[in-house]
């Protein structure tokens, strides 16, 4: 049984991020849960999707310390769910920081030095800097796609299948864009 | 071939496979794609109704036509839909008629986590709970056998995690149900003192027979496995397998109503300990200890919130797991009106005024959150006019410090009554549409305002200005305000609110997320001219953000040139396309 959590800011596009994971795992002969949460807490706010695989899954959800992998497309998120994380599991850290409102508005300050810290506490990060890549690849909104390059390294699936959940999964008119930031994604932490 | 599927858009196709003809619904957290799914198949008529009561009644009469009908809503849409649905429990079906309602443990989304397993049971109807997408389908067809077989509407309850977790779904073909005869029959179908009385006895008669099928139904089950007996359904089977595996053995409930007695007597008689593992209210526990059974539940767990299993784990086993600890605090990041979004400059105003704000239901309600923190009270769809209405009777003095806002679906949906309320007895109130021509929250459905069908086909347009002045708010008092229009706000929300009479003013503008909005380029600041008054921080746009030298610097990755920053910056700092 694996677990995964892509964790993000709404409108970042882990949704779809999950549907090529889903795509992707069941086309192993795998059972597979993907659960999200839709509605208010999109707009901008902390989201979170569980991704589960194995022979038999059950919970659509992942509980604290279950995670074998986690996705984070922002820092911050990256530390408000850290705690989710197996101690043997594996982060990947889109390094990107997004002020959220209460900093904005200077009721918070966002923290110093995060991925130094998950690091000191036993987390093993893999970093990318994937807004850069994703306006390489043609559009800003391809980080998704650029962290599921990266994360196509750790994880024991051939590349072709990946492609397939790919093409299966991003619409055709902007497959080619989203093929390109898949590769940059896979080569940026070689 | 098994496919991946959200548990909604199993739903979806359980109705198709079931041979539905019908269905209506209005748009809720988390129900919403079932209908929209639906909406893809050809073979069945699809609509969103103005609110779930006028949804289930028109599934009613599609019924009673003789078709298979449906209606999916969340939660507190049954409540809506609720006197409809006590006395469709009387009548019965012709063509099947099932009716989702999805509840949402945990409020992801939603004013309140009320469960709906009690309506099940004051209307003395049928309730299945699936626990998986595989289950939403088949569950979903067997309702329509199970209504016609009993002459009974049949509610389908779903959870937030049931209804937005994709599994693997097998489909198959479509049963064409067909359409049965009408007859006309009017002991049966209209429900006057003589008529309901017989058929209250035969309901009564019914929930006897639906109790004696629900000992060996194909809905509810034994797992046998370890020593601990567990009474679960829906989500909490899934927890419970996740937390207790082979540990336990299980009474899963897919028919949560009616509650199978000597099925879940043998089941309890064969453990020394037995747990009702139940989100929400204590039903089954209730049912289980009203027929002397001694199961542990509520003591356990709590009725608010959802379940995991986590919290299984932790509870029954003693067992917790530790991830990755840190010493730094991540601040919260709730959810925030969008850039761009057209209710954020109407709240700047309404906070700027120190008015006081009757709330409603939709993205708009975002606007209590700092920095506009611009709400006062929000209760359930079209509260924020009617209780205006009460408000300003009771403080006559505040009708001029004072405004409700609404969109234009919630307003469709329940506030042309509340403002009717106002202009019959002589309120004064002042209500503001927020118009963003969308249902907006439940990400984009069409309402009667918009003119397109859920097909994306044109419709009647209701035309809120006719409207309003149908029900009687003098023309003069309805205005139409550019909702980034600051001063034009502040100007018309001046003059309406100084008039001893009902005012509308409607505050027009596409929701920013739409994509027939164009939007303009990307504004910049001018680090010359910007004092860092922090002026601009106070619409709480997340694109305005303070760089490194306390200056504002504009995101041009999420700004869209609404222009509401600029308008409030004195320095004249902010404005120009950013590739100018």
């Amino acid at each position: 049984m694996h677990s995964m959590m892509l964790v993000g800011v709404g409108g970042q596009g882990t949704l779809l991020a999950s549907r090529v994971l889903g795509h992707l795992l069941l086309n192993q002969g795998l059972d597979v849960k993907v659960s999200e949460v839709h509605g208010m807490s999109q707009r901008g706010g902390s989201v979170v999707t569980y991704v589960r695989w194995g022979k038999q899954v059950a919970s659509p959800t992942v509980s604290k310390g279950g995670a074998d992998y986690i996705v984070s497309f922002e820092q911050l998120e990256a530390l408000r769910w850290a705690p989710w994380l197996k101690k043997t599991g594996v982060m990947v850290v889109n390094t990107q920081k997004i002020a959220p409102m209460p900093v904005i508005t200077g009721a918070a300050a966002y923290p110093e030095g995060i991925l130094e810290d998950l690091q000191a506490n036993g987390a093993r990060l893999v970093t990318c800097d994937a807004l850069p890549l994703a306006l390489e690849a043609g559009n800003p909104k391809c980080v998704n796609v650029v962290l599921l390059g990266v994360l196509s390294t750790l994880m024991d699936v051939d590349e072709t299948c990946w492609l397939d959940a790919l093409r299966a999964c991003v619409p055709a008119k902007v497959l080619d864009m989203n093929l390109k930031a898949f590769e940059l994604g896979r080569n940026a932490c070689r | 071939m098994k496919q991946l599927m959200l548990g909604n858009a199993a739903v979806a196709r359980g109705t198709w496979e079931a041979g539905v003809r019908f269905a209506s619904s209005y748009p809720g957290t988390p129900s919403t794609e079932i209908t929209e799914c639906i909406s893809r198949f050809d073979d069945i008529y699809s609509e969103w109704a103005p609110n779930e009561k006028v949804a289930v009644e028109a599934a009613i009469g599609a019924s009673l036509a003789g078709a298979r009908a449906f209606s999916a809503m969340k939660h507190v849409g049954l409540n809506v839909a609720a006197d409809p649905l006590f006395t469709v429990s009387y009548i019965g079906v012709n063509g099947g008629l099932v009716i989702a309602v999805a509840d949402d443990p945990g409020m992801h989304s939603s004013q309140n986590e009320q469960d709906s397993r009690h309506y099940a049971q004051a209307a003395k109807l049928p309730m299945l709970e699936p626990a998986d997408s595989g289950e939403c389908l088949a569950f979903t067809k067997a309702a329509y056998e199970l209504s016609e077989r009993f002459d009974t509407p049949v509610l389908l309850r779903l959870t937030t995690r049931i209804s937005h977790s994709q599994s693997a779904v097998e489909e198959s073909d479509r049963f064409e149900a067909g359409v049965k005869d009408y007859v006309k029959d009017p002991a049966k179908n209209v429900m006057i003192p003589a008529h309901a009385r017989p058929r209250h006895v035969l309901v009564e008669k019914r929930m006897a027979e639906l109790a004696a099928y629900a000992e060996d139904c194909p809905f509810n089950r034994v797992e046998m496995g370890g020593k601990i007996g567990v009474i679960c359904a829906g989500d909490t089977y899934q927890y419970a397998k996740e937390a207790l595996g082979d540990g336990a053995s299980y009474l899963k409930l897919g028919l949560v109503n009616p509650l199978p007695v000597n099925l879940i007597k043998d089941f309890c008689a064969r453990f020394e300990k037995v747990y009702v593992l139940e989100e929400m209210d204590p039903v089954i526990e209730t049912f289980c200890r009203a027929n002397g059974l001694n199961v542990e539940g509520k003591a356990l767990f709590s009725l608010c919130g959802e379940y995991s299993p986590e919290l299984i784990a932790s509870v029954l086993l003693g067992e917790t797991a530790e991830g990755i600890t840190s010493s730094l605090q991540a601040p919260g990041r709730p959810p925030v009106l969008c850039p761009g979004c057209p209710h954020r400059g109407v709240y700047f105003v309404l906070k700027k005024l120190k008015l006081t704000v009757s709330g409603d239901i939709g993205c708009y309600t975002l606007g209590v959150a700092a920095p506009l923190s611009a709400l006062d009270t929000t209760v359930c769809m079209g509260a924020s006019v009617s209780a205006l209405h009460g408000f300003n009777k009771v403080r006559p003095e505040s009708a001029q410090k004072s405004v409700a806002v609404i969109g234009d679906s919630t307003f469709m949906h329940s506030g042309i009554t509340g403002l009717t309320d106002i202009v019959y007895n002589n309120g004064h109130s002042t209500v503001i549409i927020l118009d963003n021509s969308i249902t907006g929250m439940t990400g984009h459905q069409q309402n009667p305002t918009t003119g397109l069908t859920i097909k994306n086909q044109p419709a009647g347009k209701v035309d809120l200005i006719k409207l309003c002045e149908g029900i009687g708010v003098p023309s003069e008092n309805i205005r139409v305000v550019h909702s980034y229009d600051l001063k034009g706000m502040e100007a018309a929300l001046k003059e309406e609110l100084a008039k001893e009479a009902p005012s509308v003013i409607i505050a027009q503008m596409p929701c920013a997320l739409l994509k027939t909005v164009k939007h303009a380029p990307a504004l910049r600041t001018d680090p010359d001219k910007c004092t860092g008054c922090k002026a601009c921080f106070r619409i709480g746009c997340p694109a305005v953000t303070l760089n490194q030298n306390g200056k504002c610097e504009i995101d041009a990755s999420l700004c869209v040139g609404c222009g509401l920053c600029s308008q409030i910056c004195k320095f004249g700092a902010i404005g120009g396309a950013h590739n100018a």
